[in-house]
This record gives structure tokens, sequence and C-alpha cells, in this order.
């Protein structure tokens, strides 16, 4: 794994940047340590989904964000506990990011009772209600206006919460996403938009469907829009700590252009490569834009991390990967009962179901 | 497309039957539905309809022969289709088809649906009740709140003239027949037909010793003496106000509607054995035994304690008539609760009848005879008839047939009490 | 006891739950310093500020997704649609959003939100103005459906829609608005939801339907009694949930059934309901069931055309005396 392989860079310059990486970012060891084993957990889970998915523990869709760990780690870990986060469908890392348990989510991924969702919601729809973790959500763009309804409740309950809703590049050509965006400038909403800028849905390239970047999109609705780095997870983790502050002053949303890169197809099921991008230009952007290893390489530099330590946060994040496959593994499968269950909160005085069945709840 | 053509179970008891004629010939064309042949059942001459149209290829069975119910006694097909592998039972036979043809005609192929009535199919509108010769076990279109109603009324639906669509029998057409009281169809009990009566421990030990005792029906008889002299008058003062319309009422006509009233009276005994309870009729459905040239058929008068003496003896005849010519339909002599068999008019005085399973009671009935008898102390001669009845004794216990025997012959004796 | 309009009953249905509590919001297009395209809103701005009372823009989707998201928050959002026929635009978020959230989420998110609007033809408005959007919504488990035709009942079941925990396309009609009718004036007057209601009683012939069209059932059960025929008019009033006992009641009373809806009949809610009379209560039958329906086209504009379409007393009529066989 590329990722933990010592790359040894000589001279003191190299500790001077690094240094002032993490200075500049105002993180200190502690954080940026977590923030590495955060990304290591991450990276460690979606690999143990993709072996899951490929024994055929895993069914459906299933959507990686391997290459995108910053995108959880530095987005989610500055926010505070009742901040809201809202998703699209490539979402198991800022599930666990926000604070359902990783095990939970594996499970949910096996489709088996100790999910969230019991298994009825599989991959695409985790949801952590007790953390504020407000879903996975299927359909592109779907989302963004789901977020501008939390980040109107945080305000008509004045509240000092802020919503940070994720979504791909490919959702700022929806209607919702303007729409919502629209309605998030009028009414000053607290909301942070994030395109992760992964440069392709699925497998048309961003530049191919649009003549304007992705932070010139929020422009016109006059949201405050910013570009950040999403594979340095310092420069992202700074960028949400300072925005999330500016929001909950009652600044009114922001967006946020997160340039990444996936380093897997756009699900389990489509290639890494082919027609849309080739393989050198991934192999290109592993090698130079794998966010582990450029956390990694700072904290060397900056003589906070050695190679027996990083091989033991690697091990410790290896064995939170295995626990969660065994978990879910071990979890029951949803029994037929269940099919019928969660339909309807309340029962009325009528029949609610059509297929023959007796009872009406 | 080949049709072949079968002999087909005409009779609820049927197991083979014998080809009077053929009323179509090798070579004739025919059209689904059109009657193929007369075939003689166990009980009566019925008509064998085709199953499918194109012209009559082959005749396997001669008139004559007999077949059993599912062997293959013709084909038909278009006129230049291969039909040289049916197979079809040999010549005069008489012999037994092989079980793979019964079967076959059990599950016909010929893309008939014989469960569910059909808007669509021209055979379907062809088939309902306005033409009564269809057996009732056929297609009749019926709504399905007429079927219903009309099985809890005990009618025919077959015998019911649809007034829907294509002759679809609905609930006003099942409402008036209960009304109007069309041969048999017409009326109808009101309220449920019958009661199932749960049997007790001791009703199945007295049933079960019954039967050891005395083959599987266990018989016991009982006599009554009437005096007909009352009866005797009402029939002539009923047979002068019938003179204008040409009819006549017979005795036994008036021993059938008392016989009819009385088991009203005593649900009791008009009633059947069933494994685990008896079933009570509340309606009566009289079998009266009638003699043909080669045996003995039982037609029945329905619902004959809800009809008139004339109404009754009219349609007796019309059955009898049609029972000597074994034109009747199986529907018309199966189904009675309780019969009757009256042997005066060949001068017998007294005489046990055999109970026709699965009814309880049969009445043996002797000639009305001038007889010796002592009245208020006085030796006078009265018209008097023995009745004997043949009591299932599962069902009827010999008070509760003593008690049935006592209102006929109140009836009997005092017309007037069959209008109490 | 007061008699006021279907407008009126709703807006005092709105008004008493907003008072009752401060977690519903009316949002939607010129509900607030316009009063409501339709005025259902009037004097609610006022009342409750514009916190409460939201003008949205011409976006559908955004607030109606708004909505959903507020929901998931714990907020109970009133969504107006200025009418149904906009709503494709948001279908999507009550659908795949609203319907399935409490599924998906395997019981964490309730969805206490109301999508109300009118919906139906009103007059020579055209096909895109002019449709009955029920079945859309009926369609999918999750959603509840409800159709008012009085005030009465305007204001009974909008207050109960509101208190519900799942999401409600709560169906009102353009041509009721003005419509009179006593309403009882009790804070807690609540109509539950899956609770049919027989408009008026017969023996001979069942007219099932729901929403506007219970005017157009009475219009025709009046006609009929001339003739001496007495109809059933039962107003299913919600059509998820769906009060089969009152549709299995009025089917064994006439064994007769015609259904009434202002949509299409293809896949409509007629289709569905004589589907379950047939599995159901078959034995009752005495006819087909028939259906009134619009006709199967767009809605034309030209008035002859628009009339044509429209389900009428005379269409009632005439399969009534069909399913009497007369």
């Amino acid at each position: 794994m590329a990722e933990t392989k010592t790359r040894r860079k000589s001279g003191g310059n190299h500790k001077k940047e690094s240094v002032a990486a993490l200075e500049k970012h105002g993180i200190d060891e502690a954080l940026a340590l977590q923030l590495l084993s955060d990304m290591l957990l991450y990276r460690r889970f979606e690999e143990k989904a993709e072996e899951a998915y490929a024994i055929g523990k895993i069914g459906g869709f299933c959507h990686l964000h391997i290459g995108q760990e910053a995108g959880a780690a530095g987005c989610i870990r500055p926010l505070a506990e009742d901040d809201y986060v809202i998703t699209a469908y490539r979402e198991h890392t800022q599930a666990i990011a926000k604070g359902i348990d990783p095990k939970a989510v594996m499970a949910e991924l096996y489709g088996r009772v100790d999910g969230p969702s019991r298994g009825k919601g599989g991959s695409m729809h985790i949801y952590g209600g007790d953390v504020r973790f407000m879903g996975g959500h299927g359909i592109v763009g779907g989302q963004v206006p789901l977020a501008a309804g939390i980040a109107w409740k945080i305000k008509y309950k004045k509240e000092d919460s802020v919503v940070v809703c994720f979504m791909g590049d490919a959702a700022v050509n929806q209607g919702a996403f303007h729409e919502a965006l629209n309605m998030a400038a009028v009414w000053e909403l607290p909301a942070i938009f994030v395109v992760e800028n992964n440069e392709y849905g699925m497998g048309t390239a961003f530049s191919r469907i649009s003549e304007t970047d992705v932070a010139e999109r929020a422009l016109s609705y006059g949201i405050p829009s910013s570009s950040v780095n999403g594979q340095d997870v310092l420069e992202t983790y700074a960028a949400f700590r300072d925005l999330a502050e500016e929001v909950r002053g009652g600044g009114g949303p922001r967006f946020v252009d997160l340039q990444t890169y996936r380093f897997r197809g756009h699900s389990m099921s489509d290639p890494v490569s082919g027609t849309y991008r080739s393989t050198e230009e991934v192999e290109e952007r592993k090698k130079k834009d794998d966010p582990i290893a450029m956390l990694r390489d700072t904290l060397f530099g900056a003589g906070l991390l050695d190679q027996d330590k990083l091989e033991e946060l690697d091990a410790e994040a290896r064995a939170l990967a295995s626990e969660a496959a065994d978990f879910a593994d071990a979890s029951a499968h949803p029994a037929a009962e269940e099919l019928f269950h969660h339909v309807w909160a309340e029962e009325n005085h009528g029949r609610l179901f059509f297929d023959g069945r007796e009872r009406n709840g | 497309m080949v049709t072949k053509v079968h002999m087909e179970a005409l009779s609820p008891t049927m197991e083979e039957g014998q080809l009077v004629r053929w009323l179509k010939g090798e070579g004739d064309d025919v059209s689904n539905g059109d009657i193929l042949a007369e075939i003689e059942t166990d009980k009566a001459t019925m008509e064998l309809v085709a199953r499918g149209g194109g012209v009559l290829r082959k005749i396997f069975l001669e008139e004559g022969g007999t077949a059993a119910v599912g062997a293959v006694i013709g084909v038909i097909a278009d006129a230049d289709e291969d039909v040289s592998d049916v197979e079809g039972v040999s010549g005069g036979g008489g012999g037994a088809a092989p079980a793979a043809a019964a079967q076959d005609a059990g599950a016909p192929d010929e893309g008939k649906d014989d469960e569910a009535p059909s808007e669509a199919g021209s055979e379907a509108a062809e088939a309902p009740a306005v033409q009564p010769s269809t057996a009732s076990t056929g297609r009749v279109k019926a709504s399905p709140v007429a079927r219903r109603l009309a099985e809890d009324a005990g009618i025919d639906l077959g015998r019911v003239q649809g007034s829907g669509p294509g002759g679809r029998v609905v609930k006003r057409d099942v409402e008036e027949a209960k009304e109007k009281g069309v041969s048999g169809a017409g009326l109808a009990h009101s309220g449920p037909e019958y009661e199932d009566v749960p049997v007790s421990q001791m009703r199945k030990a007295i049933a079960k010793r019954l039967v050891q005792s005395i083959g599987p029906i266990p018989t016991f008889y009982l006599t009554i003496d009437v005096d007909m002299g009352r009866m005797l008058d009402a029939r002539k003062r009923i047979n002068a106000m019938l003179e204008a319309q040409g009819q006549k009422v017979s005795i036994n006509d008036l021993v059938l509607k008392a016989t009819a009233a009385a088991l009203a009276r005593h649900p009791e005994c008009n009633a059947q054995w069933h494994d685990g309870f008896i079933r009570r009729y509340n309606a009566v459905h009289l079998g009266v035994a009638v003699a043909i040239d080669d045996g003995l058929i039982t037609p029945i008068v329905r619902n004959a304690h809800l009809k008139g003496v004339a109404a009754i003896g009219t349609e007796v005849r019309e059955l009898a008539g049609r029972a000597r010519e074994k034109k009747l339909q199986p529907d018309e002599y199966t189904g009675a609760t309780f019969s009757v068999s009256n042997l005066g008019m060949f001068g017998i005085h007294e005489f046990t009848a055999i109970i026709n399973p699965p009814e309880a009671g049969i009445l043996a009935v002797g000639g009305v005879e001038e007889t010796p008898v002592v009245v208020d102390g006085e030796l006078v001669v009265r018209p008097r008839m023995r009745v004997t009845m043949s009591c299932d004794h599962r069902v009827i216990d010999g008070a509760q047939g003593s008690r049935y025997l006592q209102t006929l012959r109140a009836m009997l004796e005092e017309p007037a009490a069959i209008l109490v | 006891m007061a008699v006021m309009t279907y407008r009126e009953a709703l807006n005092a249905a709105l008004r008493e739950e907003m008072e009752r509590d401060p977690d519903v919001f009316l949002m939607g297009e010129e509900v607030a310093e316009y009063d409501g395209a339709y005025k259902v809103s009037k004097g609610l701005l006022e009342e409750f500020g514009d916190q409460r009372v939201v003008d949205s823009p011409i976006s559908e989707l955004g607030f109606t997704g708004l909505g959903v998201g507020a929901a998931m928050a714990g907020l109970r959002p009133v969504i107006e649609f200025m009418t149904f026929n906009f709503a494709f635009l948001a279908i999507d978020q009550v659908i795949n959003s609203a319907a399935k959230m409490y599924y998906m989420s395997a019981g964490q998110f309730p969805m206490p939100i109301v999508f109300r609007g009118p919906t139906g033809a009103a007059l020579q408005l055209s096909a895109q103005h002019s449709q009955a959007c029920e079945t859309y919504y009926s369609h999918a488990p999750g959603c509840k459906v409800v159709t008012p035709g009085t005030p009465a009942d305007a204001k009974g079941l909008l207050k109960a829609s509101i208190r519900d925990n799942d999401p409600v396309a709560f169906m009102e009609g353009e041509l009721l608005y003005n419509m009179k009718g006593e309403v009882p004036d009790d804070d807690d007057f609540i109509i539950p939801l899956g609770v049919a209601d027989l408009k008026r009683e017969g023996s001979d012939v069942s007219i099932i339907t729901h929403g506007k069209m219970i005017h157009v059932a009475l219009q025709a059960a009046q006609r009929l009694e001339k003739d001496g025929i007495e109809a059933d008019v039962l107003d299913l009033r919600t059509i998820r949930p769906l009060d089969m006992d009152a549709i299995l009641d009025t089917v064994a009373k006439t064994n007769r059934v015609v259904y009434v809806e202002e949509g299409w009949p293809y896949a409509g809610t007629g289709a569905q309901i004589t589907s379950m009379i047939q599995e159901e209560a078959f034995d009752h039958l005495d006819a087909p069931i028939l259906r009134v329906t619009q006709a199967d086209v767009p809605m034309p504009y030209a008035k002859g055309l628009e009339a044509l379409a429209k389900p009428s007393a005379d269409r009632v009529v005439e399969a009534c005396s069909r399913v009497l066989y007369r």
C-alpha cells in the first residue's frame, strides 16, 4: 500500500515547510495525527467494502471514497456535534466521520439488521439521526434542497448550528441545486454547500458539460465561493473550521469547490479508467494527490511521525475495518416482517397497504 | 383444430353411456355447440354437444354401442386435417376406455374453460338459462351476487331466464324467479334452505350400532291408517273449481301436498345423514317415484311445501311424462329431501318402500279402500288408506317419525289443517 | 357551527394549527404578501410573521425539498402548490425524499409535512393546468392522499393532515373554494384520515367517489331519484389511507358500483378500487363495476370539448343505468 511506504525527503527545507504548513492552518500535532488516523480508517474501511463487494457480501451500487478521504476528515472533523451533515451516495466515510460506528455502517452495506437503517437503506441510504448525519441520498442533487430545509430549521429555531451539504460536481447542473442555492442565499441560511469536485460525473468530465468552473456556479446567487485543495486535509480542515464559524455567526451560506480526485471507478461496477480517463492519468494522480500520503509526508517532514508510528496507526485502522466486516457478517439478516415496518409512521383508520395484506399499518 | 369427441359424464353417477343415435354423420359440418348424438345414461337419454367445430371426420362408436366416460367416440377436425393418429374406442364396444382417456376427459384440452363465466366467448353467450336444455352443471352466465342468491334459495340458475347483457342472470332475475316459481326453479324457500345439526355422541353411538345391526341404512317402519273421507270430498270440490281450466287433481297429488306441508312442520324428518352432522332441510324437495318401462325414476317437485296442489299435480304429470321418455335432466331427479311412492293404483293395500339415500325417509302409500271401521262405538264403512313410512334410524327416531305421521294424518283427515 | 366557504375553512384550519404548534409554517408561491393565489392564506402573514408564512421563489422542486429537509430536522411544514399541476416539478422530492425517508432510515425520520393546493380542472385552463393528480401520489407507499370535497371536510382533514406524522398530499379544488357549508368551530375539530363519509343513502346503486366529484355524484343521485332509483354516494375523503370497510358495506348493500373520478382512467384510483372490490366482494356484485372519469385525453381548451372530457352527472346517470341493467 503506497500510503504507508516510507518516502524520505532529505534536507532541512522539507522540515521547515512541513512545520509551516501545520502552523499556517493552526493544526497541532494531536489533531494532525487524528486526521491521519481518520483517513487511514476510511481508506481501510473502503478497501474492506471493496473486498466484501467482490465476494458478494455487499450488493447493489457501492460508491467508494478512496482518494477523497480528506473530504470526510477535513470537512467534518472541524464541525460541532450538533452541526448537521447531509450528503449524496458516496457517503460511507462521511457517515463514520460524523459519528456513526464503522461497524454499523458496514452492517448497513451488508444489508443486516445492525445497520442504522436495519438493512433497508443500504450503501446509499445511511442515516444517523442521533449524530445529525442526515443521510445519503441517491438522486443527484436531491439532497441540496433538503440541506436548505435543515438550515431553515436551524434559523427558524434560532439555533447555533450549521449544515454541511456535500454533492458531486455533476449535481451543479441539476435544477434542485440552483433552486436551493437561491433560497439559501435569499434567506441567509446557515449552510455550507460543498462540491466534492472529483472532475468526473460518473464517466463525463466536468469540463465537457460546463462552460464555467464549479466555483463560479454559486456567484450568481450571491453566495461567497472558494476553491479548496481537497487532497490537502490540513487546508481542507482549516477552510471548514473557518467557514463554519462564519456561517454560525450569521454570515449566510457558503459555497466550496473542493477539488479532489477519485481513485476508483464511479461505483464498484464501473471501471477505474477506460474511455473517459486514462490509466496513466489515474496512476499519476494517485502518486501525486493521495491525501494520506500527502499528510504522511508532512508529518514525517515535521518529525511528528515515523515509520513505526505510521504502521501502528495503519494497523489500528486495518483492525477497525476488519472488526467492522466481522461484525457485519455476524449481524442477522432482516426478518421477513421487517419488510412492512417503517413505511408509515401512523396507521390512521384505513388501509395503507394495497398488496392484499389484512393489516393496516 | 382437432377436437376429440368424448363420452361425457352426462349425469352425476354415470360411468358409461350407450350411444342411442348419432345426429351427425361422418363428413357432416359441425359447429361448436351442435348436438352430435343422444346418449343413454344410467338415468335418461342425454344430448352430447360438440366441443369444437369443423367436420365430424370419424365415428368410433356405433349406435347401440357402449363406452366408458372419457372414451374417444369420434373426432371433429378441419376437412383436410390429418386425424389418422386419433384413436377411438373400438366399434360396438362396450369395452372400458383406457384410464388415460378418462383423465383426458376430466381435463378437456380443447381450450374450453368451464370454470369462470366469461364475458367474451360466443359459446358463453348462448349458454344461459334461456334454454333450460343446458344441464345445470354447464356454464350459465350469472352475476356473482345472482349466483350466491340462487344458491342460498336453492334455485337452479340454469332454469332462470337472464335479463342482463348476453342473457346474464342478474340479481333481479333470481328475485323474480323466487316470486314466480317457474317449473321447479321458481318457488324458493325463503331463509336458509337447511340447517346442519351437529351429531351428539349418543347420536353417533345410535347410528353406529344400528348400522351394525341392519345394513348401511338402519331402516324401521311406521304405519298409519288414514280416513280419507274429507279429503275425497275436498278433491271433488277442488276438481269442480279446476274444471274450467280443464285440470284435475288426483288422490296422489293431495297426498303429496299433505306430505310436503307436514314435512315443512317436521324438518327432523326432512333430513339427511352426513358424516358428522344431520342436514335438516327447511325446503321440501319431494321425490315422486315414477314407474317407467325398464325401471324406476324419482323426479322431484322442488319446494313442494310452497306449491298448491294443482301446481304439484301439473308438475308431477309433466315430469312423469318426460321420465317415461327418458328426457329428464339430471338436476330433475337428484337432490330430493324426502320421497313418496304410491302403488295404490295397482291395488296395493300396504307395502314398504326402500329409502333413496341420502334421504332419510320415504312414504309407501297404498290404495284408498272402503273399509269397515268403528267410529264412536258404531261400525261404519269408511274410505281408508294405509301409509307406511320407512325411516333412517340414524336420522329419525321412532317418536319423531310418529309425530310426523300424526301431523300427516291430521292433514289428510282434515284438509283444512294444511292451511293452519 | 358556522357557515363558511371551503377557502375560509382551510384558512381557519391553518390558523388554528399554527396557533397550536409553533413548528408549523406555511411556504409557497404568493402565500404571504399576496394573501395566497386563491386567498387560502389570507391574513396569516399579518398574524404569524414572515418566518412562518413565507413567499417562495417559483422553485417548486427547491421549496418542496426545503420543506422535506425542515421536516427531517423536526419542523412541520405546510407546502403550498399554487396548483398541483406545478408540482410535477417537485414530485421527485415528494416521492423520492418525503415518501421514502421513514423507510430508508428505518424509522429515524418521520415526515410530518403537508403538500397542499388545488388539483383537477377549473374552467378552460387547458391541458397543462387542468389535471387531477391524486393517483401519482397515492401510487407511492409512504405518501397519504387526502381529497376533501366540502368545507367541513376541508377543515377537519387539513387539521388532521398537519398533525399527522407522514407526508400528506392534500388536494383541494379550485372550483370548491367558494363553496359554502356548515363547519364546526371547535379548535379540535379533526376528521381522522382513513374514514369515508356516506354523503347520501340509497340502496339501489353505489356511487363511490372522492374530492370535487362528490358534487357530480350527488347531482346524478338527485336525477336518479326522480326515476325511483336511490343511490348511495360514498365519499372516500382519503385515498390513502382507504376506508375499505365503508366500500365493502355499500357494495354489499347495493351490489352495483360506479366509481367517479376526475382523473384519467388508466391505472386511476377507480381502477385500484375496482380491483379491490372484485377481490374482496366478488359475490356481492350484480354487474361489472363501471367508472366515470375524465376522457383519456389531455384536457382541451374549447368549452364544448372540455365539457365532453369531464365527468358529468349525465355520464354518471348513464353508468348507473347500465349497472342497474336498465
